[in-house]
């Protein structure tokens, strides 16, 4: 893909980022970073890609699964130690 | 090519259901439901690269199911006090992912040569070696970085911050070392050298990674993990750069620049500075966290 476009979008998502949060209730700081700490475990699509049938050698292929069992402990873990969180936080509003 | 162009639409809806839940996750009513969307999200982006040509199955399958029995299981018996914690681990862990993605591509490099990898991938080497570095040293900085955290918070290691003398000049010192060798590793087309600068490079990240958590107490260590957040987003970023994956490079950033904006938050409500909470040691005493 087109190198310039690829950093078009980055820039873009670095402002959308930047405007996407604002005013956060003290007690949704842990949520909201356990949350996002879930989106980062995006790189479990780059693993996942990694773990190709063709060429690429046996040190390639271990670094790829490694990446993908950690990928996958961030995201599985991410959302739902960040759904536990929040429903404990609803428990407390009533 | 038509299932590629599948894959880059759901993508994305990806990024779009990503954006949504991090505003969702901002506000009491709606928290939940934005967790559950951007999860959705994280879902369908890792359904639809299954698609994708020429991955083996069998280890993904593996991969998948091992990862996600850990996580899940950790998630689930953690007791509710040691969250924070866990978080901290995880994000360390997805940090960790993204230096073995860079680290992944660039054995691949290493297998073929530049000149089939450029071909193959009509890329650019020196802006490929940048980023394969980039994702490498952000990576691995998160993953030690948030490895000690975990540590401090979880009572495994010391709470109060490590200070010693010199320890700035050190750090300073570590981190020219880092960006000198990313500097040859980058502009090298030589692939023996490059790969010991590389494999220094990893070593050097992880270290820093440490040395930068160190002189910070253990009250500190929310906004600290939020910043690693950031920046475990960030390698996310730099790990799609490195695979010219857009969803990747979108949703790390978004997670880069929205975990920047909520450790600002987080400062500003202990009533300090960014700054203030990294370079001055003193947060053992001064905050209850």
């Amino acid at each position: 893909m087109d190198l310039i476009l690829l950093f078009f979008i980055f820039v873009l998502a670095a402002f959308l980022g930047l405007e996407l949060i604002s005013k956060v209730p003290s007690q949704l700081h842990t949520p909201l970073m356990s949350g996002s700490n879930a989106i980062s475990g995006i790189t479990i699509v780059g693993a996942l890609l990694a773990i190709r049938t063709e060429e690429q050698g046996t040190m390639g292929m271990i670094l790829g699964v490694a990446a993908l069992v950690f990928a996958t402990i961030n995201v599985v873990g991410g959302y739902v130690v960040t759904d536990r969180m929040l429903q404990m936080f609803k428990k407390k509003e009533k | 090519m038509e299932a590629n162009d599948l894959i880059n639409l759901a993508y994305v809806v990806a990024a779009t259901l990503f954006v949504f839940g991090i505003k969702m996750l901002g506000s009491a009513e709606t928290a939940r439901r934005g967790n559950l969307i951007s999860g959705s999200g994280m879902l369908l982006a890792v359904v639809i690269t299954l698609l994708a040509e020429g991955l083996d199955y069998k280890w993904i399958l593996g991969g998948l199911l091992v990862g996600g029995a850990i996580g899940l299981v950790a998630a689930r018996l953690v007791k509710m006090t040691a969250m924070p914690e866990l978080v901290a681990l995880f994000n360390g862990f997805g940090g960790l992912a993204s230096l073995l993605v860079a680290w992944a591509e660039f054995e691949k490099i290493k297998a073929s040569g530049w000149e089939v990898y450029q071909l193959e991938t009509s890329s650019n080497p020196t802006f490929s070696g940048f980023v394969i570095y980039a994702a490498m040293l952000i990576g691995g900085v998160t993953f030690t970085g948030s490895l000690f955290a975990y540590g401090k918070l979880s009572g495994k290691l010391s709470g109060s911050a490590i200070v010693f003398g010199g320890q700035k000049a050190i750090n300073i010192l570590l981190l020219a070392i880092l960006i000198g060798v990313g500097a040859v590793f980058t502009w090298s087309s030589d692939l023996e050298l490059t790969y010991k600068l590389f494999l220094t490079g990893v070593g050097l990240s992880l270290l820093f990674g440490i040395m930068g958590v160190m002189p910070i107490g253990g009250g500190d260590m929310p906004v600290v993990i939020s910043l690693l957040n950031s920046l475990s987003g960030v390698a996310a970023s730099a790990a799609g750069f490195v695979i010219a994956n857009n969803v990747l490079i979108v949703a790390g950033c978004l997670v880069g620049a929205s975990g920047l904006i909520l450790t600002v938050i987080m400062c500003k409500a202990m009533n300090r500075s960014l700054g203030n909470v990294l370079f001055s040691g003193f947060g053992a005493t001064s905050s209850s966290g």
